[in-house]
């Protein structure tokens, strides 16, 4: 569904991805795991089609998004620590909003169903700036699977939740990714929401150092701390 | 037709969140009424001297008001970044330009409709003329295209507030000089005819203005 070959990008003399390969299977969900600075939300958002890479090559089922831009994006949900909400509009002005970008036939009964999964229908007609941090998070996972995705790529979505929003937004996750959804996750934070993922790939200066299972990522990291 | 349903979405989204807060509108109508009083005292805005430099100060006004609410408009996207929630759609990026023109447009408009009656009456200067409408009419837009195109690049400068009037004046001048002059002449009575020139250049510029976003807004928009 995802496949990354010698993928890099470079911010003026900094790079930020020097040749990043691998790839995700469909119905996959997948850590990606690094520092601060690793260059996992710049993977993202080359993914999102939100920036471009400077070489490589990059297919979103089976699609090059510089060629198809349009029909990548149908394809991908994006959800990050940011909401991409607008806090001047109600909860339901932003679905519906989002609901006619991606030409949603059934847009209307589509917000109201997500609205109901998230838990916010009372709360539909309030302004969004009127909303706790973990309501909004919840508001931006039904943006975010508001066009069906097949691939859903989250950035960090976990960051300033407090412990219940965690949870409560994993298990809404973990839901998502039982329906068949792919998934790409960035994470610093390696126990956050960790139990539902099985593989896991660490970025590190723009490289992978390590692709494979949970628990050889355990026993490896075990072996680094006690080897130090 | 998807393509001018996502261009309204954007409108209609744009004016919904203006309706909730009024907070740029009022911004522009607030700061057009005090330039109006500021130039009124300044230049003693009476009689002939109304009548010409009434233009100059029409349109000095309309492009500070203007610029202050299009800085507002695009940091609005800035804001929990629904920019990202905008390029992620999957619609060609100049649909995203032409709704944020179109509704700056509209918001430059309500101001307009507010401040040309009340420089008329508080000046007795002749400006609610087919003539001078539509010379407005042109001026607005382009000035709103030019203003959305830039707006859109200083938003993600550091000094986004400083960088948009110092982008958007100089490439507005040709614009201004144009809106200015044609104001002015048909203040004076002058037939449409007479300003033909004038006109065309307000809408030779219009349309290069259009142009040019619809082909580097792409490249604009992202990182």
């Amino acid at each position: 569904m995802i496949e990354l070959c010698e993928l890099a990008k470079s911010f003026g003399p900094r790079a930020a991805l020097a040749g990043v390969s691998f790839s995700v299977d469909a119905g996959e969900f997948v850590a990606l795991v690094g520092p601060n600075g690793a260059g996992k939300t710049t993977l993202l958002r080359i993914l999102a089609t939100l920036i471009r890479p400077t070489s490589g090559e990059v297919r979103i089922a089976g699609l090059d998004p510089a060629k198809a831009g349009e029909a990548v994006r149908r394809c991908i949900g994006f959800l990050s620590h940011r909401t991409l909400l607008y806090e001047d509009l109600t909860a339901e002005q932003n679905l519906r909003f989002y609901a006619r970008m991606y030409d949603l036939p059934d847009g209307p009964a589509r917000v109201g169903e997500l609205l109901e999964r998230v838990g916010l229908t009372e709360r539909r007609h309030d302004l969004v700036r009127t909303f706790s941090r973990g309501m909004q998070q919840r508001l931006a996972v039904a943006r975010a699977v508001l066009p069906r995705p097949q691939v859903l790529l989250l950035d960090e979505p976990y960051t300033g939740l407090d412990v219940e929003a965690v949870q409560a937004l994993t298990d809404l996750l973990g839901e998502l990714v039982g329906e068949g959804c792919t998934a790409l996750l960035t994470t610093h934070d390696l126990d956050r929401g960790f139990a539902m993922r099985r593989r896991v790939v660490v970025l590190s200066r723009g490289w992978v150092v390590y692709d494979g299972s949970r628990a050889g990522f355990d026993l490896a990291r075990h072996r680094a701390l006690t080897a130090r | 037709m998807g393509f001018l349903r996502k261009v309204w979405a954007i409108v209609v989204k744009d004016v919904a969140a203006e309706l909730h807060t009024r907070e740029m509108v009022s911004a522009m109508l607030v700061f057009s009424v005090l330039s109006l009083l500021i130039f009124s005292f300044a230049l003693d805005l009476r009689g002939a001297v109304a009548r010409a430099a009434g233009p100059g100060v029409l349109w000095a006004t309309v492009a500070f008001a203007s610029t202050l609410g299009l800085s507002r408009s695009l940091a609005r996207e800035q804001q929990s970044g629904c920019i990202d929630g905008l390029l992620l759609a999957p619609v060609d990026r100049s649909a995203i330009f032409f709704g944020k023109a179109l509704g700056n447009l509209i918001f430059m408009t309500v101001v307009e409709v507010v401040l040309l009656p009340l420089f008329s009456a508080l000046f007795d200067v002749p400006l609610l003329l087919p003539g001078v409408l539509l010379v407005v009419a042109l001026g607005t837009l382009g000035y709103a295209a030019v203003g959305t195109l830039l707006a859109s690049i200083a938003v993600n400068t550091r000094a986004r507030e400083v960088m948009l009037p110092v982008l958007l004046l100089p490439l507005a001048v040709p614009l201004l000089i144009a809106a200015v002059q044609a104001t002015g002449r048909l203040m004076e009575g002058a037939s449409l005819g007479e300003v033909g020139g004038w006109l065309q250049l307000l809408v030779i510029y219009d349309l290069l203005v259009v142009a040019v976003s619809m082909l580097t807004y792409n490249y604009v928009v992202e990182e």
